[in-house]
């Protein structure tokens, strides 16, 4: 029970995962589709940063006088930064994506853009 | 020190540099000279690079200075040598024929940024291959899926747009889970470097955190890959791109895929672990030889040109994978030779259709009825390419199905070689479809129409004669191929 209780960020990854692949899938709005995908990859985010995690750790940060310290992993924190930044990087690019398709389709749901290409 | 110690940082980093020089040059003849020149250093660069590893094997690249397991290592020996061979050569003939195609395809003042957006695409493909850093791989993989979502989307047809973003969900989402399953196997081995982690796996191979790394990798590169059933984006993304961005990415970014499948399983995991205890191959097996029944079926009944091939691609696909997961050298052999093969073959074509949009402005088969009196050259490069894709002798695609048909024999997998032939039967039926059409028919478009201009001429045939030169010497690429597929598994040092 208390290792359940204990782990969890890690539940907390997993939800948000599984509700952000969710979103994904359902939605027929693009708008959303992105919120989906911006979810999915923040639990991502969290799992790195849990991992991170050391027990009884401190910023690592190299203090004169205290050379036995317990300092948490940092090398999570720094991959999960380049992650992020790709991550803004394709939100803004999907955005931009659906600005343009909102220009071209009036619309910015799925199924009414399909049939309106299924007209032509 | 020399410069040629540092071949491995300069093949990624020339054309990094180049494609901001793009956006600030602005003029579409000034990017596309600037472009041609990386095209043609990174060409000349990765054939160092293949002579350097055949000369004196494994080379390794510690960036920055720092030694492998902390820094970033870049790490090429023969397999990597022989996919970034792949990628310039690709790249060095789609340029000369994307000036003429992309001129008459984008509007003018976005020219410059197809530049930029190509070079990034370029470099990431670059980058993936030679990176020996598992997350370093992860970073190069986003940098060449986001500049290809732009580049798709530059299509003419307002269907590219949705097509590009098919293409980014799907591509974000295969690349997050790669990234999961890096962090999980970083949770248990506390290292990035391919070689250090290969190293550490085995003492925690029981645990189910490396098996669920396996699984969201393996499902995360089949993404990319487009591995049936995950290839819904690749149809659109390759029917509604500009002509030159289905030939590159034709040629590149799903071979690309095939070799970050390669590196997991066998660099990564290791062939015991992943073919032995994991059900891996049967998986990949059976998936592969679905994706070439499939893709093959769905190709004969396509009208658009574009959408044909790319279902034909999804076919290739799976007989590069059905060879990988053989885990034998020869099996590996085929998959490998297969994997230089399609993407010449597949270049070609996509560059002759886009010297068929070129003149008609239109993919349709139903548009190219006599052309082949009208386009003659156009029309023998596609002919020749697809009889290529069949797999007839004296064509680099009779090579590779050759080898793919021994290993399955090899290991006594009968059925393996059934769907092959099945495969090249529907080949033959959606090739002849457009020869008939193309010949048998009288011609009733324009009279105005005339053969294709000789910039995109001369590349597609230089292509189509690469593809016969492979397929009646086959001693360069098998040679190189079997070699790292000997160094994949093990066998030699």
């Amino acid at each position: 029970m208390n290792d359940l209780l204990g782990l969890y960020s890690y539940w907390i990854v997993i939800v948000l995962m599984m509700a952000g692949f969710y979103v994904v899938i359902s939605s027929s709005n693009l708008i959303k589709k992105i919120a989906g995908l911006n979810i999915f990859q923040t639990s991502v985010f969290i799992l790195y940063i849990s991992m991170g995690k050391v027990d009884g750790g401190t910023a690592p940060i190299v203090v004169e006088g205290s050379s036995n310290a317990i300092y948490s992993n940092p090398l999570p924190h720094v991959l999960i930064l380049t992650a992020i930044v790709v991550g803004v990087a394709t939100t803004a690019l999907a955005l931009a994506l659906v600005v343009r398709i909102k220009e071209a389709y009036g619309t910015v749901d799925e199924e009414a853009i399909s049939e309106s290409d299924n007209e032509l | 020190m020399t410069l040629a110690t540092h071949y491995p940082i300069l093949q990624v980093v020339i054309p990094l540099l180049a494609a901001p020089a793009c956006v600030l040059l602005k003029n579409p003849r000034a990017c596309w000279l600037l472009t041609m020149l990386v095209m043609l250093v990174s060409l000349g660069i990765a054939g160092q690079l293949v002579w350097q590893t055949s000369e004196s094997g494994v080379i390794s690249y510690a960036i920055g200075g720092w030694a492998a397991p902390w820094g970033i290592e870049y790490r090429v020996d023969a397999l990597s040598s022989y996919v970034l061979l792949i990628i310039t050569t690709i790249g060095a003939l789609v340029l000369p024929f994307a000036a003429r195609s992309v001129a008459d395809e984008i509007n003018i003042k976005m020219q410059y940024l197809f530049y930029a957006a190509f070079l990034l695409c370029y470099t990431g493909m670059l980058g993936i291959t030679i990176t020996g850093d598992a997350f370093n791989l992860f970073v190069f993989l986003e940098i060449s899926s986001l500049s290809s979502y732009a580049l798709v989307s530059l299509g003419k047809d307002r269907r590219a747009l949705s097509a590009a973003f098919q293409y980014l969900i799907m591509g974000t989402l295969g690349a997050t889970f790669y990234l999961i399953g890096i962090g999980l196997l970083y949770m248990m081995t506390g290292t990035l470097n391919m070689a250090d982690l290969a190293e550490r796996l085995p003492a925690v191979n029981e645990s189910r955190t490396v098996l669920t790394a396996l699984a969201f990798l393996t499902v995360g590169i089949s993404l990319k890959l487009a591995l049936f059933p995950l290839h819904s984006w690749l149809p659109n993304a390759y029917t509604y791109a500009p002509s030159a961005v289905s030939a590159l990415l034709a040629g590149t970014a799903t071979k690309v895929a095939a070799y970050v499948l390669l590196r997991v399983l066998f660099t990564i995991f290791g062939v015991d672990f992943v073919l032995g205890t994991m059900p891996v191959a049967e998986i990949l097996i059976i998936l592969g030889m679905a994706a070439i029944l499939i893709g093959s079926m769905v190709a004969i009944f396509q009208e658009n040109l574009k959408r044909l091939l790319a279902y034909s691609s999804i076919a290739q696909i799976g007989y590069i994978v059905v060879g990988i997961s053989l885990g034998t050298v020869t099996g590996l052999t085929a998959g490998l030779v297969h994997l230089f093969n399609h993407a010449i073959i597949k270049s070609a074509l996509f560059m002759a259709i886009g010297c068929i949009i070129y003149r008609l402005n239109s993919v349709l088969i139903g548009d190219i009825a006599g052309l082949g009196k009208r386009m003659p050259w156009t029309m023998a490069a596609f002919v020749a390419g697809g009889v290529s894709l069949i797999g007839v002798p004296l064509t680099a695609g009779f090579i590779s199905k050759w080898y793919l048909v021994l290993a399955a024999l090899d290991k006594g997998y009968w059925p393996i070689v059934v769907v092959v032939l099945a495969g090249s039967l529907m080949a033959v039926v959606y090739i002849w479809r457009i020869v008939e059409t193309a010949y048998f028919k009288p011609y009733n478009g324009p009279a105005s129409i005339s053969e294709a201009p000789l910039t995109m001429l001369i590349p597609t045939w230089l292509l189509i004669m690469v593809n016969f030169y492979v397929g009646i010497d086959s001693s360069l690429t098998a040679g190189i191929a079997s070699k790292a597929a000997a160094q994949l598994l093990g066998v030699s040092p």
